[in-house]
């Protein structure tokens, strides 16, 4: 027992210094707080060599002292960050124009791991495999989008009013409701039709959760989770409702070679030529593997003011699956997964 | 374009119809393709060695020709609902078919007129339903009559033709997506099958058990083919990623991004590390060649630590003497 006691002891002694030495240096930024936490330090000595060293707030038994403690020491943290941007801003208008240029903050989408799939505008092979894919069709303008949205059996509550909703963003779109019907049934009817997409709304305890969007008439198709729905309704400062122009359609950061796919396939549900009358713009904007969608209407106030006003619906959409082919969750080949835990493992990696 | 190809010791062929050559130990990878005139028509579906010593390569494509990489055209005789046509390689005329409703068949190229081997359906199940077949891959068990296939319903079956059982003396199931290709490592008693959601598992070939599973693939297999001599297994499918597996630690070895969706593979019988030195290639080539046949752990034991360049020479020499033991 002895033996294992006294290195503990040792530790303890060790780790107080070090914690002496912090205060140290604090006093040197701010003095009136370094003050403080030497008086604290004081008084924890005598506890200190009898307990486990290391003080920390969430040892405090009494609830009502923990937190107290607990916000000062929060506060005295601000009040330190506080002096420190103080002293910084002071330093940098001493120097005037010698400063040194401000540090960029890093983000994990800046210090992103580099992806070989990146598209290359002007490689070669790339420019023929999209030349040439399930949707090239649309780009060489022989086809026109015409969209069936429909829900999963029996929709409640907002997810019939999303799909309303999403109707009046695009154009030439047909809600339908479901009836029970098996989707592989109804795609080659869709197809018979002239569809070029079949959206497919599901929904979990009446809040729309998935969605399923097939290309047709030979995919691909692509899953993905939906998520923080904002219908018209809910949405501040919004505009008066859309009008049946056709909008335009902003794709932001899809970068790598999945995000180029699944970039065209949001791209080929609205018609290719915008009106610009309408002045609608639909965003769908991918940070960090989430595509966020938006839908304004922009008005140009002067030559150097712009002035948008969001129209409704507001989501946010995750790829899950994008699979190879028409709807076929059985013997589909799928051309990406998203298998967590495996591909999300390093949070500076990003797939879209 | 003569050099590049003989560094290559993977090759691929894409959904775009570009044959690709890929040179691990340089990880370079080449397009054998003119660009300029590439069509969805040429995409290719099989590829194999046109003659032993691996100078020639047959390339099948899509809409039924076969071109030789030296350009020559022949004919190419297509069957009906054949997804899958594999050559036995002990004997040469031999040749196994499958495909969707139509169950293993084995056919000896001299007698052509009928099968040596059809196998039967599964027995119905326990509601007396019909299981229906769907062969997707097919492979020769060296050393034996025997025949692994997968299914597109996500079952392994070991046929033996050898035994009066037309039915599979073996039956095992992985995952639950259609499995889409098989390939069979040079030690025996395991084999490597990949499914349509990109996993790719070690099944063993006694017991029908998962030995281990691959991971770092994002899409669908098409293409897997373990090395006939090292402990290594090369991927491609899908997500357009050339991807190699150590089979010993189950690691990710190399990933090469190849820009179009890939269907088949290819790996040349030389060693992956080796750079293509072009100068003394028979002599190793004709060893490696020789060992296929008589798999044996301990000679893959020793095989491991075969290294580049002039180390290698060593290590390949105690195994013939091994060899050379053995057969006293």
């Amino acid at each position: 027992m002895d033996i294992t006691e006294v290195p503990l002891n040792q530790d303890g002694k060790g780790k107080k210094s070090k914690s002496k030495r912090k205060n140290v240096s604090q006093e040197g930024n701010g003095e009136g707080s370094g003050v403080e936490t030497k008086e604290k330090m004081e008084t924890n000595q005598p506890v200190t060599s009898t307990f486990p060293p290391t003080f920390s707030v969430s040892e405090i038994k009494n609830k009502q002292r923990r937190h107290f403690m607990f916000m000062k020491l929060k506060q005295e943290k601000r009040k330190q960050k506080m002096q420190l941007r103080k002293k910084r801003k002071k330093e940098r208008e001493a120097l005037g124009d010698k400063a040194p240029p401000k540090e960029v903050p890093k983000t994990i989408e800046n210090q992103r791991v580099y992806d070989e799939t990146t598209v290359d505008p002007e490689d070669e092979e790339v420019a023929f495999d999209e030349g040439t894919d399930e949707f090239s069709a649309y780009f060489n303008g022989l086809t026109n989008p015409k969209v069936l949205i429909t829900t999963s059996d029996r929709p409640r509550g907002r997810t019939v009013r999303f799909c309303e909703q999403l109707a009046t963003v695009i154009p030439s779109s047909h809600v339908y409701y479901r009836r029970g019907l098996a989707l592989k049934r109804v795609i080659p009817q869709c197809v018979a039709r002239n569809f070029t997409y079949i959206m497919v709304i599901n929904e979990d305890r009446k809040v729309p959760n998935g969605m399923v969007l097939c290309h047709l008439p030979d995919g691909p198709t692509a899953h993905f989770k939906v998520s923080s729905v904002r219908l018209r309704k809910e949405m501040k400062r919004r505009g008066k409702d859309p009008t049946e122009h056709h909008p335009e359609v902003i794709l932001n950061n899809f970068s790598t070679r999945l995000g180029h796919g699944i970039g065209r396939m949001f791209a080929a549900l609205f018609p290719q030529s915008p009106q610009f009358v309408g002045r609608q713009v639909a965003t769908f904007h991918n940070q960090r593997d989430f595509v966020f969608f938006r839908f304004h209407r922009y008005i140009f106030k002067n030559e150097k003011k712009v002035g948008i006003q969001e129209l409704g619906p507001r989501f946010t959409l995750k790829l899950r699956a994008l699979q190879k082919g028409t709807f076929d969750s059985k013997f589909g080949e799928y051309e990406w997964v998203l298998k967590r835990h495996e591909m999300d493992a390093c949070r500076r990696k990003f797939q879209l | 374009m003569g050099d590049s190809s003989r560094l290559c010791s993977v090759w691929l062929g894409s959904e775009t119809g570009i044959l690709k050559g890929v040179s691990v130990a340089r990880k370079q990878a080449f397009n054998f393709c003119n660009t300029s005139r590439l069509s969805r028509d040429q995409e290719v579906r099989a590829l194999c060695w046109g003659d032993p010593a691996e100078s020639e390569l047959l390339v099948g494509c899509v809409d039924g020709t076969v071109l030789t990489f030296s350009t020559e055209k022949g004919a190419f005789t297509d069957m009906e609902n054949v997804t899958r046509m594999r050559q036995s390689p002990t004997h040469a005329h031999r040749v196994a078919t499958g495909g969707k409703e139509n169950g293993l068949k084995i056919w000896d190229l001299e007698r052509p007129e009928e099968a040596v081997f059809t196998a039967k359906n599964l027995r119905d199940d326990w509601l007396d339903l019909r299981r229906p077949h769907w062969v997707r891959d097919v492979a020769f068990i060296p050393d034996s009559d025997k025949v692994v296939t997968c299914t597109g319903y996500h079952q392994v079956h070991v046929f033996d033709p050898s035994s009066p059982q037309r039915r599979p003396v073996l039956e095992a199931e992985y995952g639950e997506y259609p499995l889409t290709a098989l390939s069979l490592p040079a030690s025996g008693n395991t084999v490597a099958v990949g499914n349509t959601h990109g996993q790719i598992a070690l099944l063993d070939l006694r017991k029908g058990l998962v030995r281990g599973s691959l991971k770092g693939l994002s899409g669908g297999v098409r293409g897997l083919q373990c090395h006939p001599s090292q402990p290594v297994v090369a991927s491609c499918g899908l997500d357009r990623f050339l991807r190699i597996h150590s089979l010993e630690d189950r690691r990710l070895q190399h990933k090469v991004y190849l820009k179009s969706r890939l269907n088949c593979l290819l790996l040349a019988n030389r060693d992956l590390e080796d750079a293509g030195g072009v100068a003394g290639e028979a002599g190793p080539q004709e060893v490696k060649e020789e060992e296929a046949e008589g798999s044996d752990d301990e000679v893959w034991d020793a095989m491991e630590r075969v290294g580049e360049g002039p180390k290698r020479r060593t290590p390949e020499e105690e195994v013939v003497q091994k060899k050379k033991r053995k057969r006293d």
